[in-house]
């Protein structure tokens, strides 16, 4: 056998890589691939099901108002709310809009927190004190405050939301990651990297970053319900997305309003929200097993 | 660890300072006042009431002298209850906010802890099961909507029986009024506390010196409450700090929902008015209580951990 088609022999038994085996254990979680399930469908509702309904989630029909469901004939398959506005397609916009801004945020928040924990953690000393220290401070800061007021001041904006919002959810972030970085610092394969010649970022980059990745994953999992449950109580404090577009939280701070009279327009969006939630919830605890080596 | 208290409440002065800097030039710099309105005003009389809150001078100016009013315990003139400082204001909101928050918050850690316990005790039993699952609920459901359905049940379902209670207003301070919004603010916090300590209880009975007790023969209760207890907190304690945060949003939602007279509806009103004032007041006072809760916290661990205390660090 020569050299060459040994190496074959080996690539063709594989080794299970560590994401390999987390999916698997993953799918073997019945609660957390229930979520993962039950949030795709979710996903692709709130993503393609407004462009399949009759009706869209801003259109009056006037001989409808308050229709009770299933008003199959007139296509409001969940009925209408006060305003005779499809309901069906009014939550699964209003999914779009909130999945986004958690989506969206998240990723705001996952870019300055990977980049100052990392930065923070491998490059240590001074530069380490002063990025931790500012964490610290920010900490102390009431920063629903913030975003409150940057809401105020600037108006209602859908790109200020999530980038304020990103920008107050990063901290726990970076706390981990630095964590994490301080670890993995002194390992081998960190050194080898720096002996062969590697800059800092690059390293960072190479090596710190896709080893944190697992950690990363499982907060940002946790960080996306906690930004949509914040993007609801701004709606309900009036400062979220401009009507006619919609919200899960403004539909359900809506509906919260007509409860006695109409209790459907507050059910349906909170039913939504909450299994999206808890789906998330399920997911991210799911994922915290898969990816845990203790299990292993 | 006294060392360590001393440096975080010498550091807490630049902090406030920071946070009184940010948030001053952040309301200040921005389009829009708090004496727009849709009517026309006259020149001169704007000019007028902009001298008499002494907008028309430098920014600078404003900024120091606002400081320096803050040292004496001025928080300057509200623009919008024009017949209130915010001192009072405060003094007048703060009380009841504080009361709220205080009450569910012990009322979460005595709900919250033996939950965490009861379920950590039964891993993966149906009782674990149950309790993680009211635990996740009560972090899933907003508030808002929770305040909402409390109301429906209590305050109109149940109008003609001996369980209705007020759906709002405060009455200073009557007992029933208080029940609704102390519930519904401290749920959110019975969910995290529990969910907190269940994982950290897992963790500390699974840790030699547990084991070497029950080794001892000592009764299951006498572990968890002598041995276990005590760093399984640890978590929970961390939490405090964050909780406050969290406790102090929370009030706006509460306090609006049931027409509370605390700070929080303030802070809304006044985020919605451009009473920079105002805004300013209510932001100083929670970061100073964010800061002596984490200063609290620090305490505690001293108390609990006797790590904390030797290392100096």
């Amino acid at each position: 056998m020569t050299a060459n088609e040994a190496m074959e022999a080996t690539e063709v038994i594989g080794g299970r890589s560590l994401w390999q085996d987390a999916g698997r254990r993953l799918l073997g979680n019945k609660a957390a691939a229930t979520g993962l399930v039950i949030l795709a469908v979710v996903a692709i509702a709130s993503f393609v099901g407004p462009y399949l309904l009759p009706w869209s989630y801003d259109q009056i029909d006037w001989d409808h108002i308050e229709a009770l469901p299933p008003d199959i004939a007139m296509g409001h398959y969940l009925g209408t709310d006060s305003l005779g506005r499809d309901l069906l397609a009014r939550t699964l916009v209003g999914g779009r809009v909130s999945l986004t801004v958690g989506i969206l945020a998240t990723t705001v928040a996952l870019l300055i927190g990977v980049t100052v924990g990392a930065v923070a953690g491998f490059v240590g000393g001074r530069t380490d004190q002063l990025l931790m220290r500012f964490v610290d401070l920010m900490y102390s800061v009431p920063l629903t405050f913030f975003v409150i007021i940057l809401m105020v001041l600037f108006g209602r904006n859908f790109t200020l939301m999530f980038i304020a919002i990103g920008a107050v959810e990063w901290l726990t972030m970076a706390r981990i990651v630095r964590g994490q970085t301080l670890a993995l610092r002194g390992k081998e394969f960190i050194e080898a990297a720096r002996a062969s010649g590697g800059s800092t970022p690059a390293i960072i980059w190479r090596h710190i970053v896709p080893n944190v990745l697992g950690v990363v994953v499982v907060y940002v999992t946790l960080t996306i319900p906690q930004v949509i449950l914040l993007e609801s109580f701004l709606s309900f404090l009036g400062l979220g997305v401009q009507e006619p577009m919609t919200s899960w939280g403004m539909l359900i701070n809506d509906g919260a309003v007509e409860l006695q009279i109409n209790p459907r327009t507050l059910i349906v969006p909170a039913a939504f929200m909450t299994v999206t939630l808890f789906c998330f919830n399920f997911l991210g605890d799911g994922l915290r097993d898969a990816l845990d080596p203790k299990d292993r | 660890m006294w060392s360590t208290f001393l440096r975080r409440l010498i550091l807490a002065v630049p902090t406030l300072w920071a946070i009184i800097t940010i948030c001053f030039f952040l309301m200040r710099l921005t389009p829009g006042g708090p004496f727009d309105s849709d009517a026309p005003v006259p020149e001169e009389i704007l000019a007028n009431l902009r001298a008499r809150y002494h907008l028309d001078e430098p920014l600078w100016q404003q900024y120091l002298s606002y400081l320096g009013n803050l040292l004496h315990w001025d928080f300057g003139p509200s623009f919008k209850y024009r017949d209130f400082t915010v001192t009072a204001l405060i003094a007048q909101g703060f009380p009841v906010s504080l009361q709220n928050g205080a009450c569910a918050l012990i009322l979460a850690i005595i709900i919250g802890v033996p939950l965490g316990i009861a379920a950590a005790l039964a891993q993966n039993s149906p009782r674990d099961y149950a309790i993680s699952a009211v635990a996740m609920t009560g972090i899933v459901i907003p508030n808002f909507v929770m305040g909402q359905l409390l109301i429906l049940v209590f305050g109109v379902l149940l109008k003609d029986s001996v369980l209705h209670l007020p759906a709002g207003g405060w009455d200073n301070g009557a007992l029933a009024n208080r029940i609704l919004p102390v519930f519904c603010l401290a749920l959110p916090y019975v969910a995290y506390i529990a969910r907190i300590m269940r994982g950290s209880m897992i963790e500390t009975l699974r840790t030699n010196y547990v084991r070497t007790a029950r080794a001892k023969g000592l009764s299951s209760s006498a572990v968890i409450l002598h041995h276990a207890l005590k760093s399984a907190l640890m978590p929970v304690v961390t939490f405090l700090g964050p909780a406050t945060a969290f406790l102090l949003t929370g009030s706006m939602v509460v306090e609006t929902i049931f027409q509370i007279p605390g700070i929080g509806r303030y802070f809304v009103q006044g985020a919605l008015n451009r009473d920079y004032t105002l805004v300013m007041g209510v932001t100083i006072l929670s970061a100073a209580l964010i800061i002596a809760m984490n200063l609290v916290v620090d305490l505690i661990y001293g108390l609990l951990d006797p790590k904390v205390r030797y290392d100096g660090e």
